[in-house]
């Protein structure tokens, strides 16, 4: 008999400094941005507390390698501007990575001062540096590179997108990025909310790329508007593929059709991108409910909760089926969560949505779960304790991950995918086929802001080796010499 | 920025224009749609490329003015601009020689029909076209029509223009009388599911193009699925076009009038704003 777990620890937060952050009850109604980061004074304090480690773990910990104590070190000699060009040597959107990643995983993880106590706030840092040159207004202009006369393509604007071309130009290639939609910027443009990361750093952030010489075409769905072939006889040399996996899943459970069912996806587009709380000065609706609940425990399942919540709803329910030691989200968004007043359902197990007779959603139906013992990999899988209850909410909302978006990859014929539609490729970002790279979220599966970049960064260099000669650009092959 | 070149008015609430855009018009096939939206503050809204000219770039759309956004795009002039437009989106229509085909068209579907026949007409089949109207004036490009049909058949139900009565009517007699291999639909969706349910027991394959609620239009959202035969599809990619007998109609038009409260409120708004009074033959979706 296996033996199974009711209650499970909670996981400790003292990871997460204290920054400043907006009253709860007041940022609940508004989309205004919830964090304030932090002061000069507390910056330059924090700064302080790191220890410039020879061998830093830091460093290890982030997926693009920024040189932390040394981006630290400029912040405690109060030059924040000589900081920020540090980061930027390795990271180009240092203010939204700075809102953004999941430090607690990466840099902050490995801090070594957080083995007795807190670890130094990197990330607050590095957003610090970089919100001080918003403020300043001393945008650093980037030097103008002398053109090296061969064009790349960039497919799909987000955070591996725009990392390739911002990495390309400074080597002095020719970039134009193509973008499906009407705004460039991917899931941090459609899909996190402005009170996380407001809209006018992503357009600050946007802009520095694009003042490297960097073009972006919008409203142009390669593999419709134009084909990879055509693009190749267009000039461009090479490819890099960053289209992103936004395309929702489903449950699969009775109900799902029924009015006020959303996806996650469908529910943050209108708001985001379409500003639909500004219904009617915009003209995109989104429904307002009473009563919501939210099924997911990653950032996708916070970010809706808190949408739904600032939209109006009374009561707004976290529906997830493992128990708080495993949402995938981050922290500091579950504590925000938390202290807005969203309330989290764990071990719970959507099982049907019921509507009404005008077929509008009136219950969700769940199964009350239990964790096992882990298993042979180590994960306690939940089981259905043979409970259930039955939630009274107005509007269901589905977070449970997204895969690929299908619509280039199944323009290119003969390309290798894996999995549900993702494009296999090698550790530089390699397809199978010569000249075409990807990164990101369509190689991965859905990840995370700096792991597309990190991927963008590989790939960039491995399309300079690509279009100079040094390799043959496509995967398992051996460099030319 | 995508210019209008030409517009002109079809019917009482139809508009027809024709696009400055070259890589769409490059790529379009029968089937395909476009979503546009006309300014910073605007709705993507699908519309369907009812005809294409590869040689001069352009796209033309018909559109119903229904609700707010298509009346603000019957105000819109030649020489202005929209603001974007992406595409062609869909999967197209298959084209092949499949003998006798039978068309059948309501509304401003038949927009939709009209590269269909074109492409099936080049692809060598035999076709008969039947549209259908509340009233002769509401027929759109019926001389377009009969150019590409060997057999056109009106439909009206004042009797105003043709014979007096439904399209199933029309079409049950085509498919008693020939030998059809398929029927291609589009229209109101009572009319899609009516033809769909007529065709079922004769065992034709029957096509409908859906038309459900789309926010970008690129398979990312979900917003326009549909339910395909128990399974859930996104119309925008894996559609518009369907098997008519698989198709769930009653959830389709459940999810359809999901949005009626605002966008009653919101074409109320530019009446106000536009100052115009709601003349008898407008009616709100
Ligand atoms: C709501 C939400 C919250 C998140 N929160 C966090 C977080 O807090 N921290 C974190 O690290 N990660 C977070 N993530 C995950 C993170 O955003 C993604 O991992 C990351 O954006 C992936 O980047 P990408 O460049 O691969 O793709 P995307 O950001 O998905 O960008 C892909 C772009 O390609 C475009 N595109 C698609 N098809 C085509 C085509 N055929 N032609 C042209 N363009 C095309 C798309 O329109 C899109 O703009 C979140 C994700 C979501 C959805
Ligand atoms: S409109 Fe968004 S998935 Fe089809």
């Amino acid at each position: 008999m296996k033996k199974c777990l009711l209650v499970t620890r909670h996981k400790s937060l003292v990871t997460v400094f204290k920054m400043r952050f907006r009253n709860p009850e007041k940022r609940k109604n508004d989309f205004k941005e919830v964090s304030l980061g932090l002061t000069e004074r507390q910056a330059v304090k924090e700064a302080g507390r790191c220890l410039q480690c020879k061998k830093p773990h830091c460093v290890a910990g982030c997926p693009v390698e920024i040189d932390i104590p040394k981006f630290i070190s400029f912040v405690k000699e109060k030059d924040y501007l000589g900081g920020l060009r540090k980061i930027r040597e390795f990271n180009m959107l240092p203010a939204i990575c700075g809102r953004v990643c999941p430090q607690e995983n990466q840099c902050q993880g490995q801090c070594i001062l957080g083995k007795k106590k807190r670890p130094v706030s990197i990330g607050a840092l590095e957003r610090f540096v970089a919100d001080y040159e918003l403020t300043s207004e001393k945008t650093e202009i980037p030097e103008i590179i002398p053109p090296n006369g061969h064009k790349a393509a960039v497919i799909g604007s987000g955070p591996a997108g725009l990392t390739v071309a911002a990495d390309l130009a400074k080597l002095g290639y020719d970039i134009t990025v193509f973008e499906a939609l009407h705004e460039p910027g991917g899931v941090l443009t459609y899909g996190i909310p402005e009170f996380r990361l407001p809209k006018k750093i992503i357009r600050k952030e946007i802009e520095f790329v694009k003042n490297l010489g960097v073009k972006i075409v919008l409203n142009w769905v390669v593999g419709r508007t134009q084909t990879v072939e055509e693009l190749f006889k267009d000039g461009f040399k090479a490819m890099f593929i960053g289209v992103g996996a936004g395309s929702p899943k489903y449950l699969g459970i009775p109900g799902e059709n029924l009015n006020n069912v959303y996806f996650a996806s469908e529910f943050l587009t209108r708001v985001n991108l379409m500003k639909a709380h500004k219904f009617p000065v915009y003209d995109t609706p989104v429904k307002k409910a009473r009563s919501v609940a939210v099924i997911g425990g990653g950032n996708v399942a916070m970010d809706s909760a808190r949408t739904a919540l600032r939209l109006g709803a009374e009561k707004v329910y976290i529906v997830y089926r493992r128990t708080e030691h495993e949402l995938p989200s981050r922290h500091e968004e579950v504590e925000n969560a938390k202290e807005e007043g969203i309330e989290f359902l764990f071990l719970s197990n959507p099982k049907e949505i019921i509507g009404d007779d005008k077929a509008y959603v009136k219950e969700l139906r769940c199964d009350k779960m239990v964790l096992c013992e882990p298993d042979a990999s180590g994960r306690r899988r939940p089981e259905c304790s043979g409970e259930e209850f039955t939630l009274d909410v107005d509007q269901v909302i589905m977070a449970i991950g997204q895969t690929s978006n299908p619509i280039l990859v199944r323009s290119i014929g003969g390309l290798n995918l894996w999995g549900e539609g993702y494009i296999k490729v090698d550790h530089d970002g390699r397809t199978n086929l010569k000249g075409i790279f990807a990164g990101g979220d369509i190689t991965t599966g859905a990840a995370t802001v700096i792991s597309a970049m990190g991927a963008g960064k590989r790939a960039a260099r491995a399309i300079d080796d690509y279009i100079m000669g040094r390799t043959v650009g496509a995967i398992h092959e051996l460099p030319l010499q | 920025m995508f210019k209008i070149l030409h517009k002109k008015s079809l019917a009482p609430m139809v508009d027809e224009m024709v696009i400055d855009a070259p890589y769409v018009a490059r790529h379009a096939r029968a089937g395909n749609f476009v979503v546009l939206r006309l300014h910073e503050k605007g709705e993507r809204i699908p519309l369907t490329i009812a005809d294409s000219d590869y040689n001069n770039g352009t796209i033309t759309l018909l559109f119903q003015k229904v609700g707010k956004t298509t009346n603000e795009l019957g105000l819109t002039k030649q020489g202005d601009s929209i603001k974007d437009i992406a595409g062609p989106l869909g999967h197209p229509t298959p084209i092949k020689k499949y003998g006798h085909c039978v068309l059948v068209g309501g509304g401003i579907g038949t927009a939709t029909l009209f590269p269909i026949l074109k492409s099936l007409k080049d692809a060598d089949n035999k076709t008969t076209v039947i549209l259908g109207a509340r009233t002769k004036e509401l027929l759109v490009w019926e001389d377009r029509f009969r150019g590409y049909s060997d057999e056109l058949v009106i439909t009206t139900d004042d009797g105003s223009s043709g014979r007096k009565g439904l399209v199933t009517e029309a079409l049950k007699e085509a498919i008693e009388r020939v030998s059809v291999e398929i029927v291609i639909t589009v229209g109101p969706i009572r009319m899609m599911k009516a033809v769909s349910e007529l065709t079922k027991p004769y065992n034709v394959k029957t096509i409908v193009s859906l038309n459900p609620i789309m926010v970008e239009g690129t398979g990312m959202c979900g917003a326009c699925r549909v339910n395909i035969g128990t399974k859930t599809r996104f119309a925008c990619i894996d559609g518009p076009e369907f098997d008519g007998h698989e198709v769930n109609f009653q959830e389709l038009e459940n999810r359809l009038n999901f949005y009626k409260k605002e966008e009653e409120q919101s074409y109320n708004l530019f009446l106000r704003k536009t100052k115009r009074k709601v003349t008898s033959n407008e009616t709100v979706m």
